[in-house]
């Protein structure tokens, strides 16, 4: 602050709450929704502060006891899936991202600029893009309605790689002498002194794609027909068929509430690492 | 790329060992697919997939004779326009008043970001929920007040919801960048300006602004990238691309190509949204690479 305007602050304040409440009012009318019962909401207006059922929807939810028109399995299983699709995105993308990028930068060997490239190009085409062919191979590998399915062709980019690509680089090389000098080998090199230093990116990287993994749409959507390999993201999508009235949106609500809480938890929990994680790697 | 390392490790296998994970997944599940998309948007299947024909060119012919894919370009012009302006402009103005309060920045951060948590696909749910026309909250308030919303019937309803879903989900992202960019201007400056007597207002358009014009600019390429790939899950949760094809964005349209089994016409569109995005990326590197400032 330059200079006081206590008149421009009390606007700043004020924009903001705006702001704020504007960005949180359609999770509190969630909240209210999964709080009544399924009759209450379809009468319109439906009541805008919170009811007395809010835990009989989140329980009737995941138990998958609903009886609306549309997919009736268990949100508990959904969660599962979600968790441990989104787990293995992160885990798996850090894990390999971290050899190739060691591999990329501190190694000298034929054909290197054309690894670079390949990988580079991975940036620019995501799955979005090449579904149709993409679900051939995934299909003709019998992958579809497996972990392996969803997880392995969105691991398939190369985001991770640049970001520890462009952190080893900034690592001083007199770290690589002295280690050397002390005779230790790359790999020991990596281990006790490269992995130590990135523990920041990988935190920041970790929270990024795990997000990036839970929020999936497209992908599930194609390659999962199982009930039961649902995500939740997909889930509340098949819960809701036919028309806007049949539904049960109260555990519709519910649902949605239970898929966003854990990557809002993640966010607001790591948010250091969040903010950081999202500004190194869109650089 | 030029960068590298003084000093480096030999070895004659331990690389491609290192490599050998990351290069297995891109070449089957990225070079292999890419490829095929290139050859399919080339041939001509049958539904059942027993007879593959070579027609050159014929599939992109075919597409770029067809109306709705010119109508699709165009919504989603549209559509990115109307996300990218509104969706800047507001976090804009959210970005300069969180720099300029000094109490209570981070709690205002910290409920501005965890939008960026929510899935496209539950975005869109919950805007659906509160504007469906027969049991929506919003949309019974605004008939209250004399506006029939119903996107079922109204197309311009529907891109407006749908335009408002992907704002909200991409408003904590355009925020982060606009308050790094915004932290990131010297003081100085400022003060400088406000020793010569320019006012709020008047060092916001002539300082400020031009400064985040790199950052700006990057969100901008982002957004439209966002719009381009990303928002599909909000189309599908929200109006099915309807009512008719009003909402019906490229990707929206690739997807019901692939679902009913048009194989050419879905590779031939995916091969033009390839090219867009490459496009888009390469400009977004040149430029941001550059950190202009004008």
């Amino acid at each position: 602050m330059v200079e006081r305007r206590p008149w421009l602050n009390l606007i700043s304040h004020g924009v903001l709450l705006l702001g704020v409440l504007t960005v949180a009012f359609p999770v509190y009318l969630t909240f209210v929704a999964a709080s009544h019962t399924a009759e209450a909401i379809v009468q319109a207006p439906m009541p805008l502060l919170p009811g007395g059922h809010f835990w009989e929807s989140i329980f009737t939810a995941l138990g998958g006891q609903g009886t609306g028109p549309g997919s009736k399995a268990p949100v508990s299983q959904m969660l599962v899936v979600s968790l441990i699709s989104a787990l293995i995105i992160a885990l798996a993308k850090i894990s390999i991202s971290l050899l190739s990028a060691f591999a990329l930068v501190y190694f000298r060997f034929p054909f290197k600029q054309v690894f670079f490239w390949a990988i580079f190009v991975t940036l620019m085409l995501p799955v979005e893009v090449r579904i149709s062919p993409t679900y051939k191979v995934v299909s003709d590998l019998g992958m579809l309605n497996t972990y392996a399915g969803l997880t392995i062709p969105l691991i398939a980019s190369a985001t991770a790689t640049f970001l520890f690509r462009q952190f080893f680089l900034t690592v001083p090389d007199e770290l690589v002498e002295a280690a050397r000098m002390d005779g230790a080998g790359p790999m020991r090199f990596f281990k006790d002194v490269l992995l130590p230093l990135s523990t920041t990116s990988i935190a920041a990287l970790f929270v990024i794609q795990f997000i990036y993994g839970w929020n999936q749409y497209l992908w599930p959507l194609l390659v999962t027909t199982d009930e039961k390999m649902y995500p939740i993201v997909l889930g509340i999508q098949r819960m809701i068929s036919g028309g806007d009235a049949a539904q049960e949106w109260n555990l519709v609500m519910a649902t949605a509430l239970l898929a966003m809480l854990p990557p809002a938890l993640v966010v607001v929990g790591m948010q250091r690492w969040f903010v950081k994680g999202l500004v190194d790697s869109e650089k | 790329m030029a960068a590298e390392k003084r000093v480096l490790f030999k070895s004659p296998w331990l690389p491609w060992l290192l490599l050998a994970p990351q290069v297995a997944v891109i070449a089957v599940f990225f070079f292999w697919p890419a490829g095929q998309a290139l050859l399919q948007s080339l041939q001509q299947q049958d539904a059942f997939g027993t007879s593959v024909e070579w027609v050159g060119l014929e599939n992109f012919q075919r597409l770029f004779n067809d109306p709705t894919y010119y109508q699709s370009f165009k919504t989603t012009a549209i559509f990115s326009v109307l996300v990218a302006v509104v969706g800047l402009s507001v976090s804009l103005l959210l970005a300069v008043m969180a720099d300029r309060v000094v109490r209570g920045a981070t709690f205002y951060k910290t409920l501005l970001i965890w939008p960026y948590a929510v899935a496209p696909a539950v975005a869109g749910v919950l805007w659906l929920f509160m504007f469906a026309p027969s049991i929506g909250v919003v949309a019974w308030y605004l008939r209250v007040a004399g506006f029939e919303w119903n996107h079922l019937l109204n197309g311009r309803h529907a891109m407006g919801l749908i335009v408002m879903a992907a704002v909200w989900k991409q408003l904590s992202y355009n925020f982060l960048f606009f308050l790094a960019g915004l932290q990131s201007i010297p003081k100085s400056l400022i003060e400088a300006a406000a020793i010569d007597g320019a006012r709020p207002w008047r060092r916001f358009w002539t300082i400020i602004f031009p400064l985040l014009s790199p950052t700006s600019f990057f969100l901008l390429v982002i957004n439209v990238v966002y719009v381009f790939l990303d928002t599909f899950a909000i189309v599908d949760s929200s109006t099915h691309g309807g009512p008719g094809k009003d909402t019906e964005i490229l990707i929206y349209k690739l997807y019901t190509d692939f679902k009913n089994l048009d194989l050419g016409a879905s590779a031939a569109q995916s091969v033009v949204l390839m090219v867009l995005v490459v496009l888009l990326t390469v400009v977004q590197f040149k430029y941001v690479e550059r950190r202009v400032n004008y």
